[in-house]
């Protein structure tokens, strides 16, 4: 059984979620939907788990779909890079769908409470399918599976607040917009190579560099990529989709939509363009580094003066993004290990930021920050966690957050570049700024009259801690997470064959 | 619409025909152009026309929105489950070669896509019969919680 | 830029006027339907780009004739990928219909300047009138 399973390991991870997401509609009771998308989201985890296993014992895993050998055929190909991506979509999907049930039923219409299950598997088994493939087609069809349930998760927040609806559909103009650009960029490649498998392309397109039909594929993919990873001044449909939202979405598109798209784009960047690729040299450093330092600096500043926690935390989130693109922009090896590293990290702090927010939505049917006064008294375990998760969001030693940043720091000295280091402490200052903002409320504000202290549900407390938990165990014990980074990082750079 | 005799005649007339060249693109998809997408919007296209002349109800008369529902899902299943098959068979996932034995004619392939389009075609019509469904079905000024 | 070549590339105009037109009614226009209209066409460009792209000269629709060698075939790739493109197509604009209907349920509007006052008032109270 388990050589059965690992030979089919990568059909698996996506069929999974995507078979049992449609077994929801033949029966839609909630109950069932919850216990279903549980199994199946678990189960999906365990493969992950497996497949991590696999690709730190071999260098990648090849898989023909349909039997048809690439770069014929679509070929899921995982290596490191993808193996972390697809264990972060996959256990944020697993905690996020533990602590979703009480959370569902307090923000959902009922009748739409077993749909959104639905939605969820679906997205699940696109984030995975984004990740996992090999051939850049099908990575736009999966991508289209993934935005196209999240636009609809996003729009069941409108029972709460209708400018979710808003939020969503511009969401969905320039998510459209996004993917079609991706892929008038795949066929301008196809054009010139007649391929779309991944290595294939790479090796395709090898010493093109003055080719303009790969220049303008080249621009068209990264513009297009960067509207779904929410680069700084592309970023706009953000702050009002995280916003606007159920609360579960949020964490789990916080933690993983964004992080599938810079995964999409390292990808393209270093593996099938290639940092030989003079024109990407030039955008590298004129275009990805000044909009990295801007994204880490202006986001940071808005979210400051936020007044909803809620969009306070997605302007963080476009500001990490930043933190991202800075180790992208420095295309060394060490820097790249930083942003993989970011990237399992920021999902981990800002999912469980968003789990304390969601528990508080459960209670106090709010996030406007003053409506938080005293939440430290009467919700002490989920302010704990809040707390926990910001100092790592800040990146105080021993939590994960203070790991990417001090990677990062290294890598910016290691490229000659000590000034970047400096910005790097600077930005964090200001969300020192922010996060004492939440927590000042929380705790030194008098608990409003009549507020009794009721805590969050076990159900939601458990994952979020287990979460908080991991913030502070991946901060100390940076064994596994770091060498996971480095062979992604030389996955991506040395990736084709 | 009563007064409308020659459009419910000719409907009355065009629709099995829309529905019998709907399968006839479906069933005919692996020797000619056709398959499940063209064939499913076809066949939707002739309910869909039965919908717009004799109204909404009569529509949901012959396809019930809950069976057309659970058929969206049984299509995605049948082309997942000829999938899971060809794994649990061993082979690799659609790899429809293992279908049959006949490996110089392929048969398998032939059997696998067979199934694999008639999945594709119950789910493109169903998908597209509840698009209808739920936008001619919605009356402005109604509430949620009215439903 | 000789005529030829103009005439010669008559489709890739075709495609680039297509795009920018769709493009910049999405950007330039109020109305929500009338976007998604501009996305579709923008969507429709990139469609016509493919089968542009599966073109071969002098060659037939690909489908096997029994018996012939030097029959010059389309390549079909092209129009399979498109086909998936086209089903992506039409779901995001029934997802995007279906977020207009929604909003014009909600808001009373789908014009893009009033939902934005609409929030604005929601936020701020009457200061945020414009």
């Amino acid at each position: 059984m388990l050589d059965f399973v690992t030979e089919h390991l990568p059909a698996l991870q996506v069929v999974v979620p995507l078979i049992a997401a449609p077994v929801i509609l033949l029966y839609q009771k909630e109950a069932f939907a919850w216990g279903w998308a549980l199994l199946t989201t678990w189960t999906t985890f365990a493969l992950s788990g497996l497949l991590v296993h696999e690709v730190f014992s071999q260098e990648f895993i090849s898989y023909d779909l349909g039997g048809w050998a690439p770069p014929l055929g679509i070929e899921y190909r995982v290596d490191a890079a993808n193996a972390l991506v697809i264990a972060i979509v996959a256990g944020i999907a697993a905690l996020v769908t533990t602590y979703a049930r009480k959370s569902i039923q307090a923000e959902v219409q009922g009748r739409n409470q077993p749909f959104f299950y639905v939605l969820l598997l679906l997205c699940v088994s696109g984030l995975i399918g984004v990740a996992i493939t090999g051939d850049a087609f099908n990575l736009f069809v999966f991508l289209e599976i993934s935005s196209l349930s999240t636009y609809t998760m996003v729009a069941l927040g409108g029972r709460r607040d209708r400018r979710a609806y808003t939020a969503a559909i511009r969401y969905l103009i320039t998510g459209t917009i996004g993917a079609t650009f991706y892929v008038i960029g795949v066929g301008l490649l196809y054009m010139v190579t007649g391929t779309l498998n991944m290595a294939d392309l790479a090796v395709s397109i090898a010493g093109m560099d003055n080719n303009t039909t790969v220049q303008a594929a080249f621009a068209f993919i990264v513009i297009g990529l960067g509207l779904k990873v929410a680069i700084f001044p592309l970023h706009l449909w953000l702050p009002n989709a995280y916003t606007y939202a159920p609360s579960v979405v949020t964490i789990f598109l916080a933690a993983t939509s964004t992080k599938v798209a810079v995964y999409a784009l390292m990808r393209f960047l270093f593996t099938v363009f290639g940092i030989r690729f003079d024109f990407e040299l030039d955008s590298l450093a004129f275009l990805f580094l000044p909009l990295a330092i801007m994204g880490m600096f202006i986001p940071s500043i808005v979210a400051a003066f936020q007044v909803d926690v809620k969009r306070l935390l997605a302007y963080s989130s476009v500001a990490q993004i930043g933190y991202m693109l800075l180790g992208i922009s420095l295309a060394t090896s060490a820097s790249l290990t930083a942003t993989s590293i970011h990237l399992f990290n920021h999902a981990l702090m800002k999912a469980a930021l968003f789990m304390a927010l969601g528990a508080v939505m459960l209670r106090l049917k709010s996030t406007i920050i003053d409506d938080l006064a005293g939440i430290g008294k009467t919700m002490p375990w989920t302010t704990a966690g809040f707390a926990l998760g910001g100092l790592s969001l800040i990146g105080v030693p021993l939590t994960v957050g203070f790991v990417s940043k001090w990677l990062l720091i290294q890598a910016s000295f290691a490229s000659q570049q000590p000034w970047l280091a400096g910005l790097i402490v600077v930005s964090s200052l200001i969300a020192v700024v922010y996060v004492w903002r939440v927590v000042e409320v929380a705790y030194f504000s008098p608990v409003p009259e009549g507020r009794v202290r009721q805590e969050a549900p076990l159900s939601m407390l458990i994952p979020m801690w287990v979460l908080v938990a991991a913030n502070i165990y991946f901060g100390i014990d940076t064994d596994i997470t770091i060498r996971l980074a480095s062979l992604a990082a030389e996955a991506l750079l040395g990736g084709a064959p | 619409m009563n007064h409308h005799l020659v459009l419910r005649v000719v409907t009355k007339i065009l629709v099995p025909v829309i529905l019998l060249f709907g399968l006839y693109v479906q069933f005919h998809g692996d020797y000619g152009p056709g398959g499940g997408f063209q064939a499913g919007v076809i066949f939707a296209a002739g309910i869909i026309l039965y919908g717009l002349v004799f109204g909404l109800d009569a529509a949901k008369q012959v396809a019930p929105p809950l069976i057309v529902q659970r058929l969206m899902a049984f299509g995605v299943l049948l082309y997942a489950g000829v999938g899971v098959v060809t794994l649990a068979l061993g082979e690799n996932y659609l790899d429809y070669d293992i279908l049959h034995p006949d490996l110089e004619h392929h048969t398998g392939q032939h059997y696998g896509i067979l199934a694999v389009e008639l999945g594709v075609g119950i789910t493109v019509a169903t998908v597209m019969m509840l698009l209808f469904y739920g936008f001619a079905g919605r009356n402005f000024d109604i509430k949620d919680e009215d439903w | 830029m000789s005529a030829e070549f103009i005439i010669g590339h008559y489709n890739y105009w075709i495609i680039v006027i297509l795009m920018m037109a769709g493009l910049y009614v999405v950007l330039a226009r109020g109305n929500l339907v009338k976007k998604l209209v501009g996305l579709n066409v923008f969507q429709t460009s990139v469609f016509l780009l493919y089968i542009t792209i599966g073109k071969v000269h002098g060659g037939t629709a690909p489908i096997e004739i029994k018996g012939a060698y030097d029959v010059v075939y389309s390549n079909p790739l092209p129009h399979v990928l498109i086909l998936t493109a086209i089903v992506v197509g039409v779901s995001t604009l029934a997802v995007g219909l279906a977020l207009v209907v929604r909003v014009r349920e909600t808001y009373g509007t789908i014009e893009e300047d009033e939902l934005v006052e609409a929030d604005l008032v929601a936020e701020f109270g009457e200061a945020g009138k414009t």
